[in-house]
């Protein structure tokens, strides 16, 4: 299977471990992953609280550019995703808002691809059972809270989620890797996103609840698919809190029993070894 | 129609509620104060006014304390409101809407989030892509809080997180053109560059941090 990937100016800094585990499990998957051509920027968290045509326009390029490569567009990044898949719904739709768009692009877009998000692509296009299959390591004992967050699931007309309150993918993907996955009621509340820089107040607040009902829950490591929910996690935590955290795709990596865990993993700002090291996961 | 004067001035005209409502297609006279959004909305614990606040608010014409309002800022865009609203009123579009308008009538604190939106969307502009490293640093200085998060950005950069030059993209004009047209359209109102905090994103064109 060849896909066009799409990393996002997060997964080049903060989250290089996501993209580096994103790529190497793919390639273990037979997943080809065709690096957009000159993508850029989909705006973010910031360009809609300015200029809603901007906010939709950016992303649309690079669907442009996706459908010029004949590539359905993977993308690691929740936000990304969310902004890609926005973009894509108002152009399918039709109609004024899409022509408005077309135009500042410059480009028409023709519908004939679709924007996945990575979590997505390995449970519809991969399948569950073509990763059990992959599992060299399970990851016995290991007792994960899935945190999906917002841009993943909502809203709901743009996601096309069945289940946006009650997401479950996440944790079927992690059980097929041999983790137990703890029930929580808090994996689709928001982390704070860009507030942690505009105003690090609110997601302090919301790190520091989501850390300790994941705890009173029983999990020991939350486990996600978004650069800025792991950042917020790790880096607006307060300093009691040392559950830690995982990119979906490291855990793939680990179970999968694959070169590059242990550097995607040096990467954090919340040292997983020791949780690791006590499970007989990694050496 | 009569209106009252002074600051909880009611514009009974409606005509703010019609702004927002054509500016953003969300159907604002549903709202019948259910307070459904509220209930499950994580930051209203951290704003001036809750969720359906913000939409009485804007029936009753308070342009002005609306658009001055923290909550719109501290919006984290979740999205849950929307999908739990019984009246299909996507919550978080109307706050971009009022963001957009309290940016362009100069009613915005700089600080609550547009500075920081402006200046990233300045990298973008520039470069296509977003060099976080340096939005994050050319913000904490602006906002004198370069030296108070220095160990963290030092933290960062030893875990190899904040590589010191960018990437950009090759077609830089196609960005140009998705700039200048977005920001002409929006009925005038969101022409930010012309009218929003003049000197953040005029003085840093072509420049690095
Ligand atoms: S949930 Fe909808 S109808 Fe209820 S108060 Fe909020 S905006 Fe109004
Ligand atoms: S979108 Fe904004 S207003 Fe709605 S629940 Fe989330 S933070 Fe609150």
């Amino acid at each position: 299977m060849k896909l066009s990937y799409y990393p996002g100016c997060s997964l080049e800094a903060t989250a290089k471990e996501y993209d580096a585990s994103a790529r190497t499990v793919c390639a273990a998957l037979d997943v080809e992953l065709a690096d957009l051509a000159d993508w850029n920027c989909c705006g973010a968290t910031s360009a809609h609280n300015l200029n809603r045509l901007l906010a939709l326009a950016l992303p649309a390029r690079n669907l442009v550019l996706a459908e010029n490569a004949g590539l359905d567009l993977v993308t690691p990044c929740a936000a990304c995703y969310s902004r890609l898949r926005t973009a894509e719904h108002t152009l399918r739709r039709g109609g004024s808002a899409a022509r408005e768009l077309e135009e500042a692009v410059g480009a028409p877009f023709g519908g004939r691809v679709t924007v996945l998000s990575l979590l997505e692509a390995m449970v519809k296009r991969v399948g569950l059972s073509a990763v059990e299959e992959r599992v060299k390591r399970p990851l016995t004992g290991l007792k994960v809270a899935c945190y999906y967050g917002c841009l993943l699931v909502r809203p709901r007309e743009v996601t096309g989620v069945e289940r946006p309150e009650d997401p479950v993918w996440l944790d079927d993907l992690m059980r097929r890797l041999g983790a137990e996955v703890i029930p929580w009621s808090f994996k689709t509340d928001c982390c704070g996103a860009s507030q942690a820089i505009t105003n690090p107040d609110v997601s302090r607040g919301l790190v520091a609840r989501l850390l300790a009902r994941a705890g009173e829950a029983g999990a020991d490591a939350l486990v996600t698919a978004c650069p800025l929910c792991q950042t917020n996690l790790e880096m607006q935590r307060p300093t009691s809190q040392g559950a830690p955290c995982f990119y979906f795709t490291e855990l793939m990596g680990l179970a999968f029993g694959l070169d590059g865990a242990r550097s995607w993993l040096g990467r954090h700002l919340v040292d997983p070894f020791g949780l690791l090291r006590s499970l007989s996961l990694i050496d | 129609m009569s209106e009252v004067s002074g600051p909880l001035a009611v514009d009974t005209a409606g005509r703010f509620a019609d702004e927002v409502r054509r500016r953003t297609g969300q159907p604002i006279e549903r709202c019948y104060q259910c307070a459904k959004c509220a209930s499950g909305c994580l930051v209203a614990e951290y704003t001036d006014y809750r969720p359906n606040q913000i939409l009485r608010m804007v029936q009753f014409g308070l342009r002005e304390q609306v658009l001055r309002s923290r909550a719109i800022w501290v919006c984290s865009s979740c999205q849950a409101c929307g999908a739990r609203c019984p009246n299909g009123i996507n919550i978080a579009a109307v706050m971009d809407g009022l963001k957009e308008m309290a940016v362009a009538e100069k009613l915005a604190v700089p600080e609550q989030g547009p500075l920081f939106h402006q200046m990233f969307m300045d990298g973008v502009r520039r470069m296509g892509r977003v060099h976080e490293a340096a939005v994050l640093a050319r913000y904490k200085l602006k906002t004198h809080r370069l030296m108070a998060d220095f160990g963290l950005g030092l933290r960062l950069f030893r875990k190899g997180k904040f590589p010191l030059l960018g990437s950009r993209i090759r077609r830089q004009e196609e960005i140009e053109r998705i700039f200048s047209r977005a920001l002409a359209s929006g009925e005038g109102v969101t022409r930010h560059e012309a009218v929003l905090l003049p000197g953040v994103l005029a003085g840093s064109h072509g420049k690095g941090i």
